[in-house]
């Protein structure tokens, strides 16, 4: 199972890239690979604020929808429209396909999150 | 999964690759390759299901035929021998106790086949109401494999000297396939031709289909294909809850042949409230099973009862019956209300040999 360095992870299988003051956020290869064929991503808004942890929308595979939770508070400023057309590049490319870039209310919180070396033990 | 039963063919899954779930007792493959690719592989070629966890139950006696019919919708009068029957039973209210095949040796002959997840209430439900003194015994450890698809006859027959073309739709026969002795019917339950095999030595032709290219599938697949085909599942089109009169499933339903439920199955008909609907959602998202129906006005007026994004995001839904194709719906998914439209539940064109 991929985990790439330089990341930040989270409890719920979410990765997070922070560049500046935007993280981009995207689900694992472990939380692809759980969930099956992905036929459908539902994307936030916007200018939608999110705390921490709230669903921002929503990842659906053949069997099952499961919430997409914001592992970081802030504002969403770009989704990724490209999965409305190819939900199944989640599953090819788990780390290329990033769903929502959030600007971070709150630098701090990235410190709960995990590393690549902690949510390898993690996954275990 | 130590605690759970196994079918004969678990160690095939699991050189298979299969992902292995827990299903109503069994450990069963919910995948091979992938849901997608298993469906297309029915629709287009052949697939192979381990089905061995269905509960069979033979029914024999003088009375077979009047205790089968006292306690099954449809009607047996004028089925022949070598017939499979579909049809359900039901409590007194008209509600289901489960839906089943009846396959008719003769008149003091039956064997029913049904649900796994409600074999043991099912065989107790005949128990209870065996008032014809039949033997009812359950043979559920016999293996069960359905093949189905376009090329599901060509590939089988190469296992029998028996001609499958003999076999006709809704038909069965006891044959030997790679030596081995069977009951073949030409059932199945995913809008595709092909045949139902039973037998208490099932490996060798599971392992001999796979070879000559029969794909394997799982309860996934199994389950979009008969959505597609719109064939009910307990549990979601029927239930306790529902009558199947309310479900759209009236020509399995004889009113004039008396069964357990017929009188409030009868009432229930003059009086109809509810029916089962082709969704389809016009927003962005899929419709799932146990989500509410509404209305223009935000009312809930109903619940979908198996829902997926097949080439469309596509529902079977409980709907009042006053709503007519083309009428707008909205369906509630998570926080937001998406626009839908009643359309047709013939979602596809079944391709069954009659």
């Amino acid at each position: 199972m991929k985990v790439l360095d330089g990341l930040f992870y989270s409890n719920d299988h979410e990765w997070v890239k922070v560049e500046g003051n935007i993280a981009s956020v995207g689900i694992t290869d472990f939380a692809q690979e759980q969930l099956g064929e992905i036929v459908f991503v539902e994307l936030p808004a916007i200018d939608d604020e999110f705390g921490v942890d709230e669903a921002i929308g929503a990842i659906e595979s053949v069997k099952a929808a499961s919430d997409v939770l914001t592992p970081i508070s802030g504002k969403i400023v770009e989704v990724n429209e490209d999965l409305d057309d190819a939900p199944e590049s989640v599953n090819s490319d788990p780390y290329g396909a990033w769903i929502f870039k959030i600007e971070l209310s709150d630098k701090s919180e990235l410190e709960s999150l995990m590393d690549a070396a902690a949510y390898k033990e993690f996954i275990k | 999964m130590s605690d759970l039963k196994r079918t004969s063919l678990y160690e095939n899954h699991i050189k298979l690759n299969a992902k292995m779930v827990e299903f109503t007792g069994y450990v069963m493959p919910i995948q091979y390759e992938g849901i997608k690719a298993e469906h297309e592989a029915v629709r287009t070629h052949a697939g192979i299901f381990d089905v061995s966890h269905m509960g069979e139950i033979m029914v024999e006696g003088k009375m077979a035929t009047e205790f089968v019919q006292y306690i099954f919708t449809n009607d047996i009068t004028n089925q022949v021998e070598n017939q499979v029957l579909y049809g359900l039973m039901c409590y007194e209210n008209g509600t289901v106790v489960d839906d089943l095949l009846v396959y008719k040796y003769n008149n003091e002959k039956y064997l029913l086949v049904v649900n796994a997840s409600n074999k043991d209430k099912d065989f107790e439900w005949l128990n209870k109401n065996n008032s014809h003194n039949v033997k009812i015994t359950d043979i559920s450890d016999i293996s069960e494999v359905a093949v189905q698809g376009p090329k599901a006859q060509e590939l089988v027959q190469k296992l029998t000297d028996y001609d499958l073309s003999q076999i006709p739709f809704f038909h069965f026969t006891e044959i030997t396939v790679d030596g081995k002795e069977c009951i073949v019917s030409r059932t199945g339950y995913t809008g595709e031709d092909g045949f139902e095999i039973y037998s208490y030595d099932i490996v060798s032709i599971w392992e001999k289909l796979i070879d000559l290219g029969v794909k394997p599938i799982g309860l996934g697949a199994r389950d979009t294909l008969r959505f597609e085909a719109t064939l009910p599942l307990y549990g979601n089109e029927i239930s306790n809850q529902i009558n199947p009169i309310e479900a759209s499933l009236g020509i399995f339903v004889k009113l004039d042949v008396d069964f357990i439920g017929r009188d409030a199955l009868k009432k229930i008909k003059e009086n109809r409230k509810l029916k089962s609907a082709g969704i389809e959602l016009i927003d962005r998202g899929i419709p799932r099973h146990g989500y509410s129906v509404l209305n223009k006005d935000g009312d809930v007026i109903g619940e979908v009862t198996t829902g997926y994004m097949l080439d469309r995001a596509i529902a079977l839904a409980m709907i009042p019956v006053e709503y007519k194709l083309g009428d707008e719906v909205f369906i509630q998914v998570r926080n937001k209300q998406l626009k839908a439209k009643i359309v047709s539940r013939k979602f596809m064109n079944k391709n069954y040999k009659k």
